[in-house]
């Protein structure tokens, strides 16, 4: 196992599939001259060329469609945005062109494109740069969203996303870009799409995590455990499709849950997580099911109030004992 | 407008009631639905509500102390207000009001529009419920975890594991928010057999130091009513011997095929409820210039619990099959042993049945429960020789002894029901004729 940084693992996802297969480009602004704005693309430009490696002017709606495009005519285009907060600009060609040309095309063409990039908020960066748009794109039919939380699974996943033949939406964190993690040394290391892992096990309580939120639930978790509540922490590591029968075996055992999300409540993962817990663990739960979001509210600049706003373990341990009766 | 809170009426039999605790103090802000005080009666703790909004102005008796029926607990109007004119009157005694049981539901009501301002998008509505039912205290008598609606709360984990265990929900307090019945409550919760070998054990050998205990509401009333019973009713005794083998085997065999559980004291009481019907003036009240021969048999059953002694009543046993009498005894002696039984579980009985067989007493005679005009004191089944067809063999005896209220039974009458019951637990077949 070699322990590398979180962007040293999508480098390493990245250029193995572009070793492997020469369809596979990566388009975006800095990603060729400048290595990347978060260095996730270093060395790529020297190796690959400019033909496969290819800077953008500041227009995500025009370099999507290109990539949507390029799918479509038989490429594997890599599409990095400096953070989803600007893919709101090419929101049509993801939402509109990549994920219904199969569908509407009757099978004829498919999009098999990786959006990639940082998500949600990274700290004072104001209301409109922090903003969690993994459940957003996973409402849409035709896709998948894909968050994870360590170098492993990024690695895992990545590779996964960039051979899937539809369209991923493939989120990070600027705050994570540097966690070091350990990654497997498997020669193709493809962890599937749409499969949860139990990272830490437990019995008292289901806590449901990913991305950054999962770090946070961490935190909660060695916490409680010196309270003497063990915590059975799930990373969904794809919030779609969303791996429900981890989660329910869990809940089986614990009968209570919790969920940690970093969107906004409404109509959030963790709102479709826990429908889907109360119909197919209704029998299991002793409590209701609790979740830790943003509250519905942008994202303030003051450093007091983004802390307030934002998830944190201490909230993370309140939802905990309020589902184990216990405060 | 200052308004006087009066002890309510909280039993039939309750003539005053003492206050176990007070939730508010002065000065304090209730609302319509609030619980403010507990209060013991003769049979159980209950909780006292007010049916207006307001400050508590005074409270005029302190915890222990005991208050009238309609004497004033405490006065509650707008802060500030002048109640001297109430008080000049207070505990002179006054009329009853009006037994107060509904309005249960402006309870919830109130109670979750004073949350709303406190709403935590995280705990959402659970928080408020946490909070609030810390302020409420536990009570032991009220049905904490039913709803104004009758409904019971429970998550949906507690109901199935309580389905599979067979555990009836309502004999379940729950100690999750708003009463709400957990996997703890379920997994701790034991079903209530066996009723008295704890107390007994321990009474046989505290008696090191003298202490005084205050005398409960519900000791005050076993001591007036049997004192009353047996001063005034003039008692007799009549003991017979029964042949238990017949019984035994009967027994042994209804339990081969029932789910549940038949227990002797199921088949007593469905011997002596059939017999009671053979013979009507066993099953009748002395009401002073009438005797009241009964139409129904319901026939109490004595239960031992920690603070005294209570008799709830099954109905119609006659009637009723064993697994019927089984269950429903089981289910009112766990009610009685949490002092939840509801008043009209403990009227109307007929006649009374004590049984003191499960601590091996081989006979006593109990003092009649009145109205009824008898009771049953039934002993152990032992193991003894008999002489059977000339022989001494080893058999199975049990002794009951029916106490009777001479002035509606007569000496004959007694033992004519006496020898109904024998025949009818020697030959337990003949309970179906």
């Amino acid at each position: 196992m070699a322990v590398l940084q979180f962007r040293e693992a999508l480098l390493q996802a990245i250029d193995e599939e572009m070793d492997r297969d020469e369809r596979v480009f990566i388009m975006g602004e800095e990603v060729a001259e400048y290595n990347g704005a978060y260095k996730v693309t270093e060395g790529l430009l020297d190796k690959y060329g400019f033909k496969r490696v290819i800077d953008t002017p500041i227009s995500e709606l025009g370099f999507a469609g290109i990539g949507v495009g390029a799918a479509m005519n038989g490429l594997r285009p890599i599409v990095e945005f400096m953070t989803f907060n600007f893919a709101v600009l090419a929101a049509d060609q993801i939402i509109n062109h990549a994920t219904k040309v199969r569908y509407m095309l009757g099978g004829q063409a498919s999009v098999p494109i990786v959006f990639r990039g940082p998500n949600a908020s990274a700290g004072q960066l104001g209301a409109t740069h922090s903003v969690a748009y993994d459940s957003m794109y996973a409402h849409f039919p035709g896709l998948s969203v894909i968050y994870p939380s360590e170098p492993d699974d990024a690695k895992g996943l990545l590779k996964s996303a960039i051979r899937n033949d539809d369209t991923v939406v493939f989120m990070e964190s600027e705050q994570m870009y540097g966690l070091k993690g350990e990654v497997s040394d498997e020669s193709d290391y493809i962890i599937p799409i749409g499969k949860a892992k139990i990272k830490r096990a437990g019995d008292d309580v289901t806590v449901v995590a990913s991305g950054k939120m999962y770090h946070i639930a961490k935190q909660a978790a060695a916490q409680l455990e010196k309270e003497g509540i063990e915590v059975e922490l799930i990373d969904p590591r794809t919030i779609k499709p969303f791996d429900i029968k981890t989660v329910i075996e869990s809940i089986q055992k614990t009968n209570r849950c919790v969920i940690v999300d970093e969107a906004h409540p409404y109509g959030g993962m963790a709102a479709e997580a826990g429908f889907l817990i109360q119909r197919d663990a209704f029998d299991y739960l002793d409590a209701p099911v609790l979740r830790v979001t943003l509250p519905d509210v942008n994202a303030p600049f003051s450093k007091p109030l983004f802390d307030l706003w934002l998830p944190d373990a201490k909230k993370v341990v309140q939802a905990v004992k309020a589902v184990m009766y216990r405060n | 407008m200052a308004i006087k809170i009066e002890m309510p009426k909280l039993s039939d039999t309750m003539e005053e009631g003492v206050i176990a605790k007070w939730n508010v103090k002065e000065g304090d802000k209730v609302s319509s639905g609030d619980v403010i005080a507990e209060v013991e009666t003769d049979k159980a703790t209950m909780e006292v509500e007010v049916f207006d909004d307001g400050t508590i102005l005074k409270i005029l008796a302190g915890e222990g102390d005991a208050i009238p029926l309609g004497g004033i607990m405490a006065v509650i109007g707008d802060e500030g207000e002048d109640i001297s004119d109430l008080l000049s009157g207070a505990n002179g005694g006054g009329d009853a009001p009006p037994a107060q049981k509904e309005k249960k539901a402006d309870k919830k009501e109130s109670a979750d529009s004073a949350k709303k301002e406190e709403f935590d998008p995280i705990l959402g509505d659970l928080n408020g419920k946490t909070g609030e039912s810390k302020a409420e205290p536990a009570s032991a008598a009220s049905d904490e975890n039913e709803t104004g609606d009758g409904r019971i709360k429970v998550s949906p984990l507690a109901r199935k594991m309580a389905e599979d265990k067979g555990i009836n929900l309502s004999d379940v307090k729950g100690s999750g928010p708003d009463g709400r019945i957990v996997k703890k409550d379920i997994e701790e919760f034991t079903p209530a057999s066996k009723p008295a070998e704890k107390s007994a054990a321990v009474q046989l050998f505290e008696s090191e130091e003298a202490e005084e205990v205050r005398i409960s509401q519900m000791r005050k009333t076993i001591a007036k009513r049997l004192s009353e019973s047996k001063f005034t009713n003039p008692h007799f005794y009549e003991t017979i011997d029964i042949d238990m083998e017949p019984a035994m085997a009967a027994r042994a065999g209804l339990n081969e095929v029932s789910d549940v559980k038949i227990s002797f004291n199921d088949i007593i009481v469905k011997a002596a409820s059939v017999a009671l019907r053979r013979h009507p003036a066993v099953n009748s009240s002395w009401l002073g210039d009438v005797i009241r021969k009964h139409g129904d048999v319901n026939v109490a059953v004595a239960v031992a619990i920690d603070e005294g002694l209570m008799t709830p009543v099954l109905r119609n046993t006659d009637k009723k099959n064993l697994r019927q009498i089984s269950a429903e005894t089981r289910e009112l002696a766990s009610l009685a042993r949490d002092r939840k039984l509801a008043p009209e579980q403990m009227e109307g009985s007929t006649f009374t049945i004590s049984n003191l067989g499960m601590f091996g007493i081989e006979e006593f005679t109990a003092i009649i429960n009145p109205p009824n005009a008898c009771i049953l004191a039934v002993g152990a089944i032992r193991h003894v020789p008999v002489v059977k067809d000339g022989a001494v063999v080893p058999g199975h005896r049990m002794k009951v002894t029916l106490s009777s209220d001479h002035r509606v039974v007569d000496g004959a009458k007694a033992a004519e029901f006496l020898n109904t019951f024998r025949q009818l637990l020697e030959n337990p077949l003949s309970m179906l004729l």
